[in-house]
C-alpha cells in the first residue's frame, strides 16, 4: 500500500504543476502538453516514454487496489459477527472513509480520463488543443462540472491525508514526535495538493483564464 | 442508580447468541462495573436463572481477564481503565447499558461475555519470549540501556493481553498486542539476538491466527487501558522490514 501509494502520490506532485502550467498562458500549456507525448524523444520513439509512465501507474493502481482488497477482505473475516452498539469510531475521518473513498476517487479518475485524456466526455475534446479543452470543460454553464471536480478533488485530499500518514508508518517511522510531525507533513501536504488542483478549474470558473 | 443493561447472552460456541434485557436496581455509584454484574449474577441464581459468564480475576487492572464492550466502548467510557476498575458513577442514572463481548474471528465466544483468547498466546508462543535462560535479575548497572529506550521498553511492556486493541480496532487486527510484545525485547539488551527472527515469527502467527491486518486507523490506543502508544506499531513495522531485508534472520541454529 506505502510504495504504491508513494508512487500515485508522486505523479499527483508532477501533474499538479502541470496543471497550473495553464497559467502562462494557452501556448506555453499547449506547448508543455505535446512536450509530455515527446519526453525522452531522442532516445526513445515517439510515445514510447509516456506508455512506460502510463504502465507503471496502471500497475501502481491495481496494486494498491489488489492491497486494499486484500486488506479489506481480511478485515471482514477478522469480525464476523458486528457490534451491535458500535461508538462512532474515535479515529479520523480520513482514516474511516479510506475504501470508499478509494472507490470514488477511481470512479472519478475513470471520468477524468475520457474527459481530459480521450476527449469523449468534452465538449470539445480537440486533442491538439488542450487548453481548450480544460477552458471548455470548466466554464460557468457547466458548474456541475466543476462541483464534482471538487468533490473529487476534496476526496483525494481526505485519502492523501490518512494515506501519507499511513505510508510513513508502514515504512517504520516509530517515535511519537516523529509521528505528530507525519501527521503534520501528510495535512499540509493534502491540503496543498487540493489547493493546487482546486485552483485550475476556479481560475476558468471565474474567468481568469478563458 | 437504576439501570437497563442489554447483555449478549449466547449458551455455548455453537449457540447464536442474542442481547437480553435486565433491569437491575438500587446500583451504588461506588460499586465497579463487574459489582455491577455480580449484583446482576446473584439476583438471577436467586430467581433459578443462568448468571451471566463474564472473564475476571483480579479486579485491580492488572490480569487482563476482564474485557468487556460497554455500550461500544472496550472496557467502558474511561479511558486507561480496565472494565473490572470501571466504577458506575462514570453512568447516569436510568441508563441503558449494551454489553458485549470482543468481536473477532480469532475470539470465538465461549459463553456469553467471555472469550477464548488463546489466539494472543500463540502470538507469544511464536516467539514472545528469549530463549536464553537468563536466571534471576541482573545488576541493574551491569547492562547499560539508554533511558528513553528503557521507558519505551517499559510502556511496551505495561500490555496485560486483555485484546482491547483487536476489540477497538475496525479491521479486527492484534497489532498493537503484538507490537507491545514485540517492542519490549527488541528495544533491550536482551532481545537482541532473536529480534529479526521473532518479529516475522510473531507476524506471521498473528495473520494465521485471523486477526486483521494494521490500517494505522488508530482505534486500538484510545481504547487500550495500558495506553500502549499507536507509535508502537511503527516499531515493528521497521523491525519486520529490516527482517525481511536480511532474509532467514539472525538466529544462531534457525
Amino acid at each position: 500500500m506505502a510504495v504504491t501509494g508513494i508512487l500515485l502520490a508522486l505523479f499527483l506532485i508532477a501533474h499538479m504543476l502541470g496543471n497550473l502550467k495553464v497559467f502562462t498562458g494557452e501556448t506555453s500549456f499547449d506547448h508543455y502538453a505535446h512536450w509530455l507525448r515527446d519526453i525522452g524523444k531522442p532516445l526513445l520513439p515517439g510515445v514510447w516514454f509516456l506508455w512506460i509512465l502510463r504502465t507503471v501507474l496502471v500497475v501502481a493502481v491495481v496494486a494498491h487496489i489488489v492491497a486494499a482488497t486484500v486488506l479489506a477482505r481480511r478485515a471482514r473475516a477478522a469480525r464476523p459477527v458486528k457490534y451491535a452498539h458500535r461508538k462512532k469510531i474515535n479515529g479520523s475521518y480520513a482514516a474511516r472513509t479510506m475504501r470508499w473513498g478509494g472507490v470514488i476517487i477511481l470512479l472519478f479518475v475513470i471520468y477524468h480520463l475520457l474527459d481530459l485524456t480521450t476527449g469523449t466526455l468534452n465538449p470539445v475534446g480537440n486533442e491538439s488543443k488542450p487548453y481548450g479543452n480544460v477552458v471548455a470543460d470548466f466554464a460557468p454553464e457547466r458548474w456541475y462540472v466543476t462541483l464534482f471536480y471538487t468533490l473529487a478533488i476534496v476526496a483525494v485530499g481526505f485519502h492523501l491525508r490518512h494515506g501519507a500518514f499511513s505510508a510513513f508508518r508502514s515504512l517504520g517511522q516509530q517515535t511519537p514526535r516523529g509521528e505528530r510531525r507525519a501527521r503534520t507533513a501528510a495535512l499540509v501536504f493534502a491540503v496543498l495538493l487540493c489547493a493546487g488542483y482546486l485552483v485550475v478549474p476556479f481560475a476558468v470558473l471565474t474567468g481568469l483564464v478563458s | 442508580m437504576n439501570l437497563t443493561l442489554r447483555i449478549w447472552r449466547q449458551k455455548g460456541p455453537e449457540d447464536k447468541g442474542r442481547m437480553v434485557t435486565y433491569p437491575v436496581d438500587d446500583v451504588s455509584p461506588d460499586m465497579s462495573f463487574l459489582e455491577m454484574l455480580d449484583v446482576l449474577n446473584e439476583r438471577l441464581i436467586l430467581a433459578g436463572e443462568d448468571p451471566v459468564a463474564f472473564d475476571h480475576d483480579c479486579r485491580e487492572g492488572i490480569c487482563g481477564m476482564c474485557g468487556l464492550m460497554i455500550n461500544g466502548d472496550a472496557h467502558g467510557p474511561q479511558r486507561g481503565t480496565t472494565a473490572c476498575q470501571l466504577h458506575m458513577r462514570q453512568f447516569t442514572d436510568g441508563e441503558t447499558i449494551d454489553i458485549e463481548p470482543w468481536r473477532a474471528s480469532a475470539f470465538p465466544v465461549i459463553k456469553d461475555l467471555v472469550v477464548n483468547r488463546g489466539a494472543l498466546d500463540k502470538i507469544i508462543a511464536a516467539g514472545g519470549y528469549i530463549t536464553a535462560p537468563t536466571g534471576s535479575a541482573p545488576e541493574a548497572h551491569s547492562t547499560p540501556v539508554a533511558k528513553a529506550n528503557a521507558d519505551a521498553a517499559f510502556e511496551s511492556a505495561a500490555c496485560i493481553g486483555c485484546g482491547a486493541c483487536v476489540a477497538a480496532c475496525p479491521n479486527g487486527s492484534g497489532m498493537l498486542f503484538t507490537a507491545a510484545k514485540l517492542t519490549q525485547l527488541s528495544l533491550l539488551p536482551q532481545g537482541q539476538p532473536e529480534r529479526y527472527t521473532r518479529v516475522i515469527g510473531m507476524v506471521d502467527a498473528h495473520d494465521e491466527a485471523g486477526f486483521g491486518g494494521c490500517t494505522n486507523a488508530g482505534e486500538c490506543t484510545p481504547a487500550c487501558p495500558k495506553g500502549i502508544p499507536l507509535n508502537t506499531i511503527g516499531r515493528l513495522n521497521r523491525d519486520y522490514l529490516q527482517a525481511t531485508a536480511k532474509g532467514a534472520g539472525n538466529t544462531p541454529g534457525s
